[in-house]
Formats: C-alpha cells, sequence, structure tokens
C-alpha cells in the first residue's frame, strides 16, 4: 500500500464483506485484480469461500485517504476532556431507575 | 498451512544497500528517531499492536518481510505436492475435498502476500525473489508425495505441526499478519481433520492399504518434526522474535506440543510413529523423542533435497504461463479506463 505498484502489477484493491444482512461491511484483507469486476470475483473465491458473506465491496486501496498515525495523539484529542458525552457523567438518583 | 517455525535467511544475489551506508541525521532527526523507538518499545512491551503505517524499526520491518513472504511462498508452493494428486483422487468426494484444500492454500498464501504488502513490499518483488531462488519456503515441500496416503499424513502431520505453529502467529505483534493467521487457522481445521479421516478410512481397509499409511507416517514423521526449526540453542534468531512479540512460543516446546498430541492420535489410528526411543517421561510429563537428523534438514533448506528444483520449475513455469493472461487482464482494463474517460460520440 505505501509503494506505487509497477506499471504492469494489477493494483491492489481492498476488500469489504457483509456478513449477514443487517451487519455492516467489514474490511477483511486486499487482493490485486486489474479492474474493478475481476477484484469482486476474485473477492469471493479468496474471501467467502466458506459462506463469510453476502455481500461484496472492493475499492482500490490508492484511493483511501487515511489519517497518519503519527497525528494520532493531536487528531483525536478534542474528544480527551469531554467526559460529559458519556452518561455516567451524570449522577441520577436512584429512585429515578433507569434512565 | 506451512509456516516453518524459524526463519532462515534468504539467500543472497540482491544484499540491497550496504548497512555501513546509513544515512546521516541531524541531531532533530536523531532525537524524533529515538521518540519513535521509545513509543515503538512501549507498545511491544505493553504487547500492543503495530499497525501498517505506525513507525517501525527497519529490523522489524525486514523481519517480517522476510518470515511473511516465506509463509506465503510455503502455501503457494505447498499447493504442488498436494495438487500432484488431485488427478488420481480415489474418487469424486476425495477430490474435491483436495481440491478445496488445495484452493485453500492458495487463499492462504494470498492473504499473507497481502499482509506483507503493508510492509512495502511489492508482490511482484516478493513473487521475483521466490521465482530467482533467492526467497525461501519451508523445505517440507521439498519432498515427493509418493502415494494416495501421503495425501493424508500431510493433512494430518504436515498441517498438524503447522497448526501448532501458526496458532502463536495470531497474537504477533503486527497487525495485519496476526489477523491473517486468523483467517488461516480457522481453516487449517478442516485440512487436518481431512487428512486424518481419510487415513482412517485407509485403515479400515486390507493389508496393503494399511501398509501405505504406515510407509508415509515413516517417510514423513521426522521430516515433520524438522518444520519446527532447529533446537532453541541454535535458534540465533528466536530471542529478537520473542522480544517483537513476532515468535510466542520457542521451537523446542512447539515439537513437545506436537509430540505429545500426535502419539494419541496415531494409537487412535493403528499406526506406529518410526522412533524406537519415544516413549512417556512420567517425571517431565511429556514424551521423550530420538534424535533429528539436521544435516539432511539443513542440506533440503540448502536447496539439495529431493524435488527442490522440480517445484521451484514448476512454480515458475506456472507464473510465466499466465503472464499473458495478466497482461490482457490489465490491457482489457486500461482499454474500458480509456472508453469511459471519452466522451461519448452521439449515435
Amino acid at each position: 500500500m505505501s509503494q506505487p505498484a509497477p506499471p504492469n502489477e494489477w493494483p491492489l484493491w481492498e476488500v469489504f464483506v457483509r456478513s449477514k444482512q443487517g451487519i455492516e461491511h467489514k474490511h477483511c484483507g486486499s487482493l490485486h485484480a486489474a479492474d474493478a469486476q475481476q477484484a469482486l470475483r476474485m473477492a469471493r473465491d479468496v474471501y467467502t469461500r466458506r459462506q463469510e458473506g453476502v455481500s461484496i465491496w472492493v475499492i482500490p486501496s490508492a484511493a483511501i485517504t487515511a489519517s497518519d498515525p503519527a497525528d494520532k495523539d493531536s487528531l483525536f484529542d478534542p474528544a480527551k476532556d469531554k467526559v460529559y458525552r458519556h452518561p455516567t457523567f451524570f449522577v441520577i438518583p436512584d429512585e429515578v431507575g433507569h434512565m | 498451512m506451512y509456516t516453518q517455525s524459524f526463519n532462515v535467511p534468504d539467500g543472497h544475489g540482491n544484499p540491497g544497500p550496504a548497512a555501513d551506508l546509513k544515512p546521516v541525521l541531524s541531531a532533530q532527526q536523531q532525537q524524533l528517531l529515538a521518540q519513535a523507538q521509545t513509543l515503538f518499545d512501549a507498545v511491544i512491551d505493553a504487547d500492543g499492536k503495530i499497525e501498517a503505517k505506525d513507525w517501525m524499526p527497519e529490523a522489524y520491518r525486514k523481519t517480517l518481510v522476510r518470515q511473511i513472504s516465506q509463509h506465503a511462498h510455503s502455501e503457494i508452493v505447498g499447493m504442488l505436492p498436494e495438487g500432484n494428486w488431485i488427478s488420481r483422487a480415489p474418487s469424486l468426494k476425495r477430490k474435491a475435498i483436495l481440491i478445496a484444500k488445495v484452493q485453500d492454500e492458495g487463499g492462504h498464501g494470498l492473504y499473507l502476500y497481502s499482509a506483507a504488502e503493508t510492509l512495502g513490499t511489492s508482490r511482484d518483488q516478493m513473487l521475483d525473489a521466490l521465482h530467482t531462488g533467492r526467497a525461501k519456503y519451508s523445505s517440507i515441500f521439498n519432498y515427493p508425495t509418493l502415494t494416495w496416503a501421503d495425501v493424508g499424513v500431510i493433512g494430518w502431520l504436515v498441517d498438524g505441526a503447522a497448526i501448532m505453529n501458526q496458532i502463536p502467529l495470531c497474537r504477533c505483534s503486527y497487525g495485519p499478519y496476526a489477523r491473517a493467521m486468523v483467517r488461516i487457522c480457522k481453516e487449517e481445521s478442516f485440512h487436518q481433520r481431512q487428512g486424518f479421516e481419510s487415513l482412517m478410512v485407509m485403515m479400515q481397509g486390507n493389508a496393503e492399504q494399511q501398509a501405505m499409511v504406515q510407509d508415509a507416517v515413516n517417510r514423513w514423521w521426522w521430516k515433520c518434526l524438522a518444520m519446527f526449526g532447529p533446537p532453541d540453542a541454535d535458534s540465533t534468531n528466536s530471542t529478537q522474535g520473542m522480544r517483537w512479540g513476532i515468535k510466542r512460543v520457542s521451537n523446542d516446546d512447539l515439537r513437545q506440543k506436537f509430540v505429545d498430541a500426535t502419539v494419541p492420535q496415531a494409537k487412535v489410528l493403528g499406526v506406529t510413529l518410526p522412533d524406537p526411543d519415544l516413549k512417556w517421561n512420567e517425571a517431565r510429563g511429556h514424551y521423550d523423542y530420538g534424535a533429528i537428523d539436521w544435516d539432511e534438514f539443513w542440506a533440503t533448506v540448502n536447496g539439495n533435497g529431493p524435488c527442490n528444483k522440480e517445484r521451484l520449475a514448476t512454480r515458475v513455469k506456472a507464473h510465466n504461463d499466465g503472464q499473458w493472461v495478466r497482461d490482457a487482464a490489465m490491457a482489457y482494463a486500461r482499454k474500458q479506463q480509456q472508453r469511459l474517460a471519452q466522451p461519448k460520440e452521439a449515435a
């Protein structure tokens, strides 16, 4: 992923599989394919040989923009001091019951 | 399937930049590097995970690329000894099972190549290393599969040994490798069970069929014990691998675990394991076993096993014969893209 593919290597695709209706598509790996249709067919053979899925997405790996792990702290820092976003921050009398 | 629990250094021929040609770093760069190393060490010490784009020491990256690509190559070359029997399987049922198993091995190779690629090495580079003989693969595949019983024994013993090796790798510190191994281990159990069951059927057959199973066990047993790699005392790579959370259990411990698990299975099957020194040691709570022939093992690793040349030649031929398919698919995809990019002419 971190280097451009050599000119004659099939491009890299990321594969997402929905395991069953009602569940989101989840990233399960990657593969090389010449185009999207071929990537789909190959994803079926590589990642769903045991009925692991009912739906597949394939996305060119190069199309994914990812946050930089080195920026992790500053990127997620703003959420750190906002404990009031969690329901447990608020003390409610026991007699109120479940809320 | 099959990892070799040790990492043999790959062959030379493309040594890369010389180790003494390190770039000169400014004081600030050195400080940043030291900080990154401290962070990395903290993650490893806390038994955490390293992901693809995280900073990692070059030696960690190199060790992983070598281990994961050797593992991937082993899966791919591992298709050959068994694939040899697809056209001669004794029944349609066994043929379908064997095709599914060999297809799994191909799949395992693909999961692993993808994991290795996250470290910045391209698929073509890895394939080139295999095809030119620079990269190693598990030496167990450099032995021939002489009879149908070999297919069963490979499932039972070779895959059984591989499972012992691979389960601890599911907890490897490198996330993409660990995730690929979880997927592989789930599928591996089918491989071992189908092999054992196929041998059970043969053991219910006539004397000749039973002898065929025993002969296959005799030929594969010691090679399976060697698959776990050199004794701990001679495994120079292991300490660093343990420190990095890449290797979790030592070669000798895994080998012992395999022997202890296999002896009762052999009893159920009704075969003997070809080792006069194999006996229960009450004091240790383990089976003792005889000395492994490491000279033969190293001769095979170094290219002089019975099938090294044939395996590599078959693999290279398959790759070269497929070149026109890969080129055609790429040419078709480019043409389709160009058509999409051009505005359609009015009809």
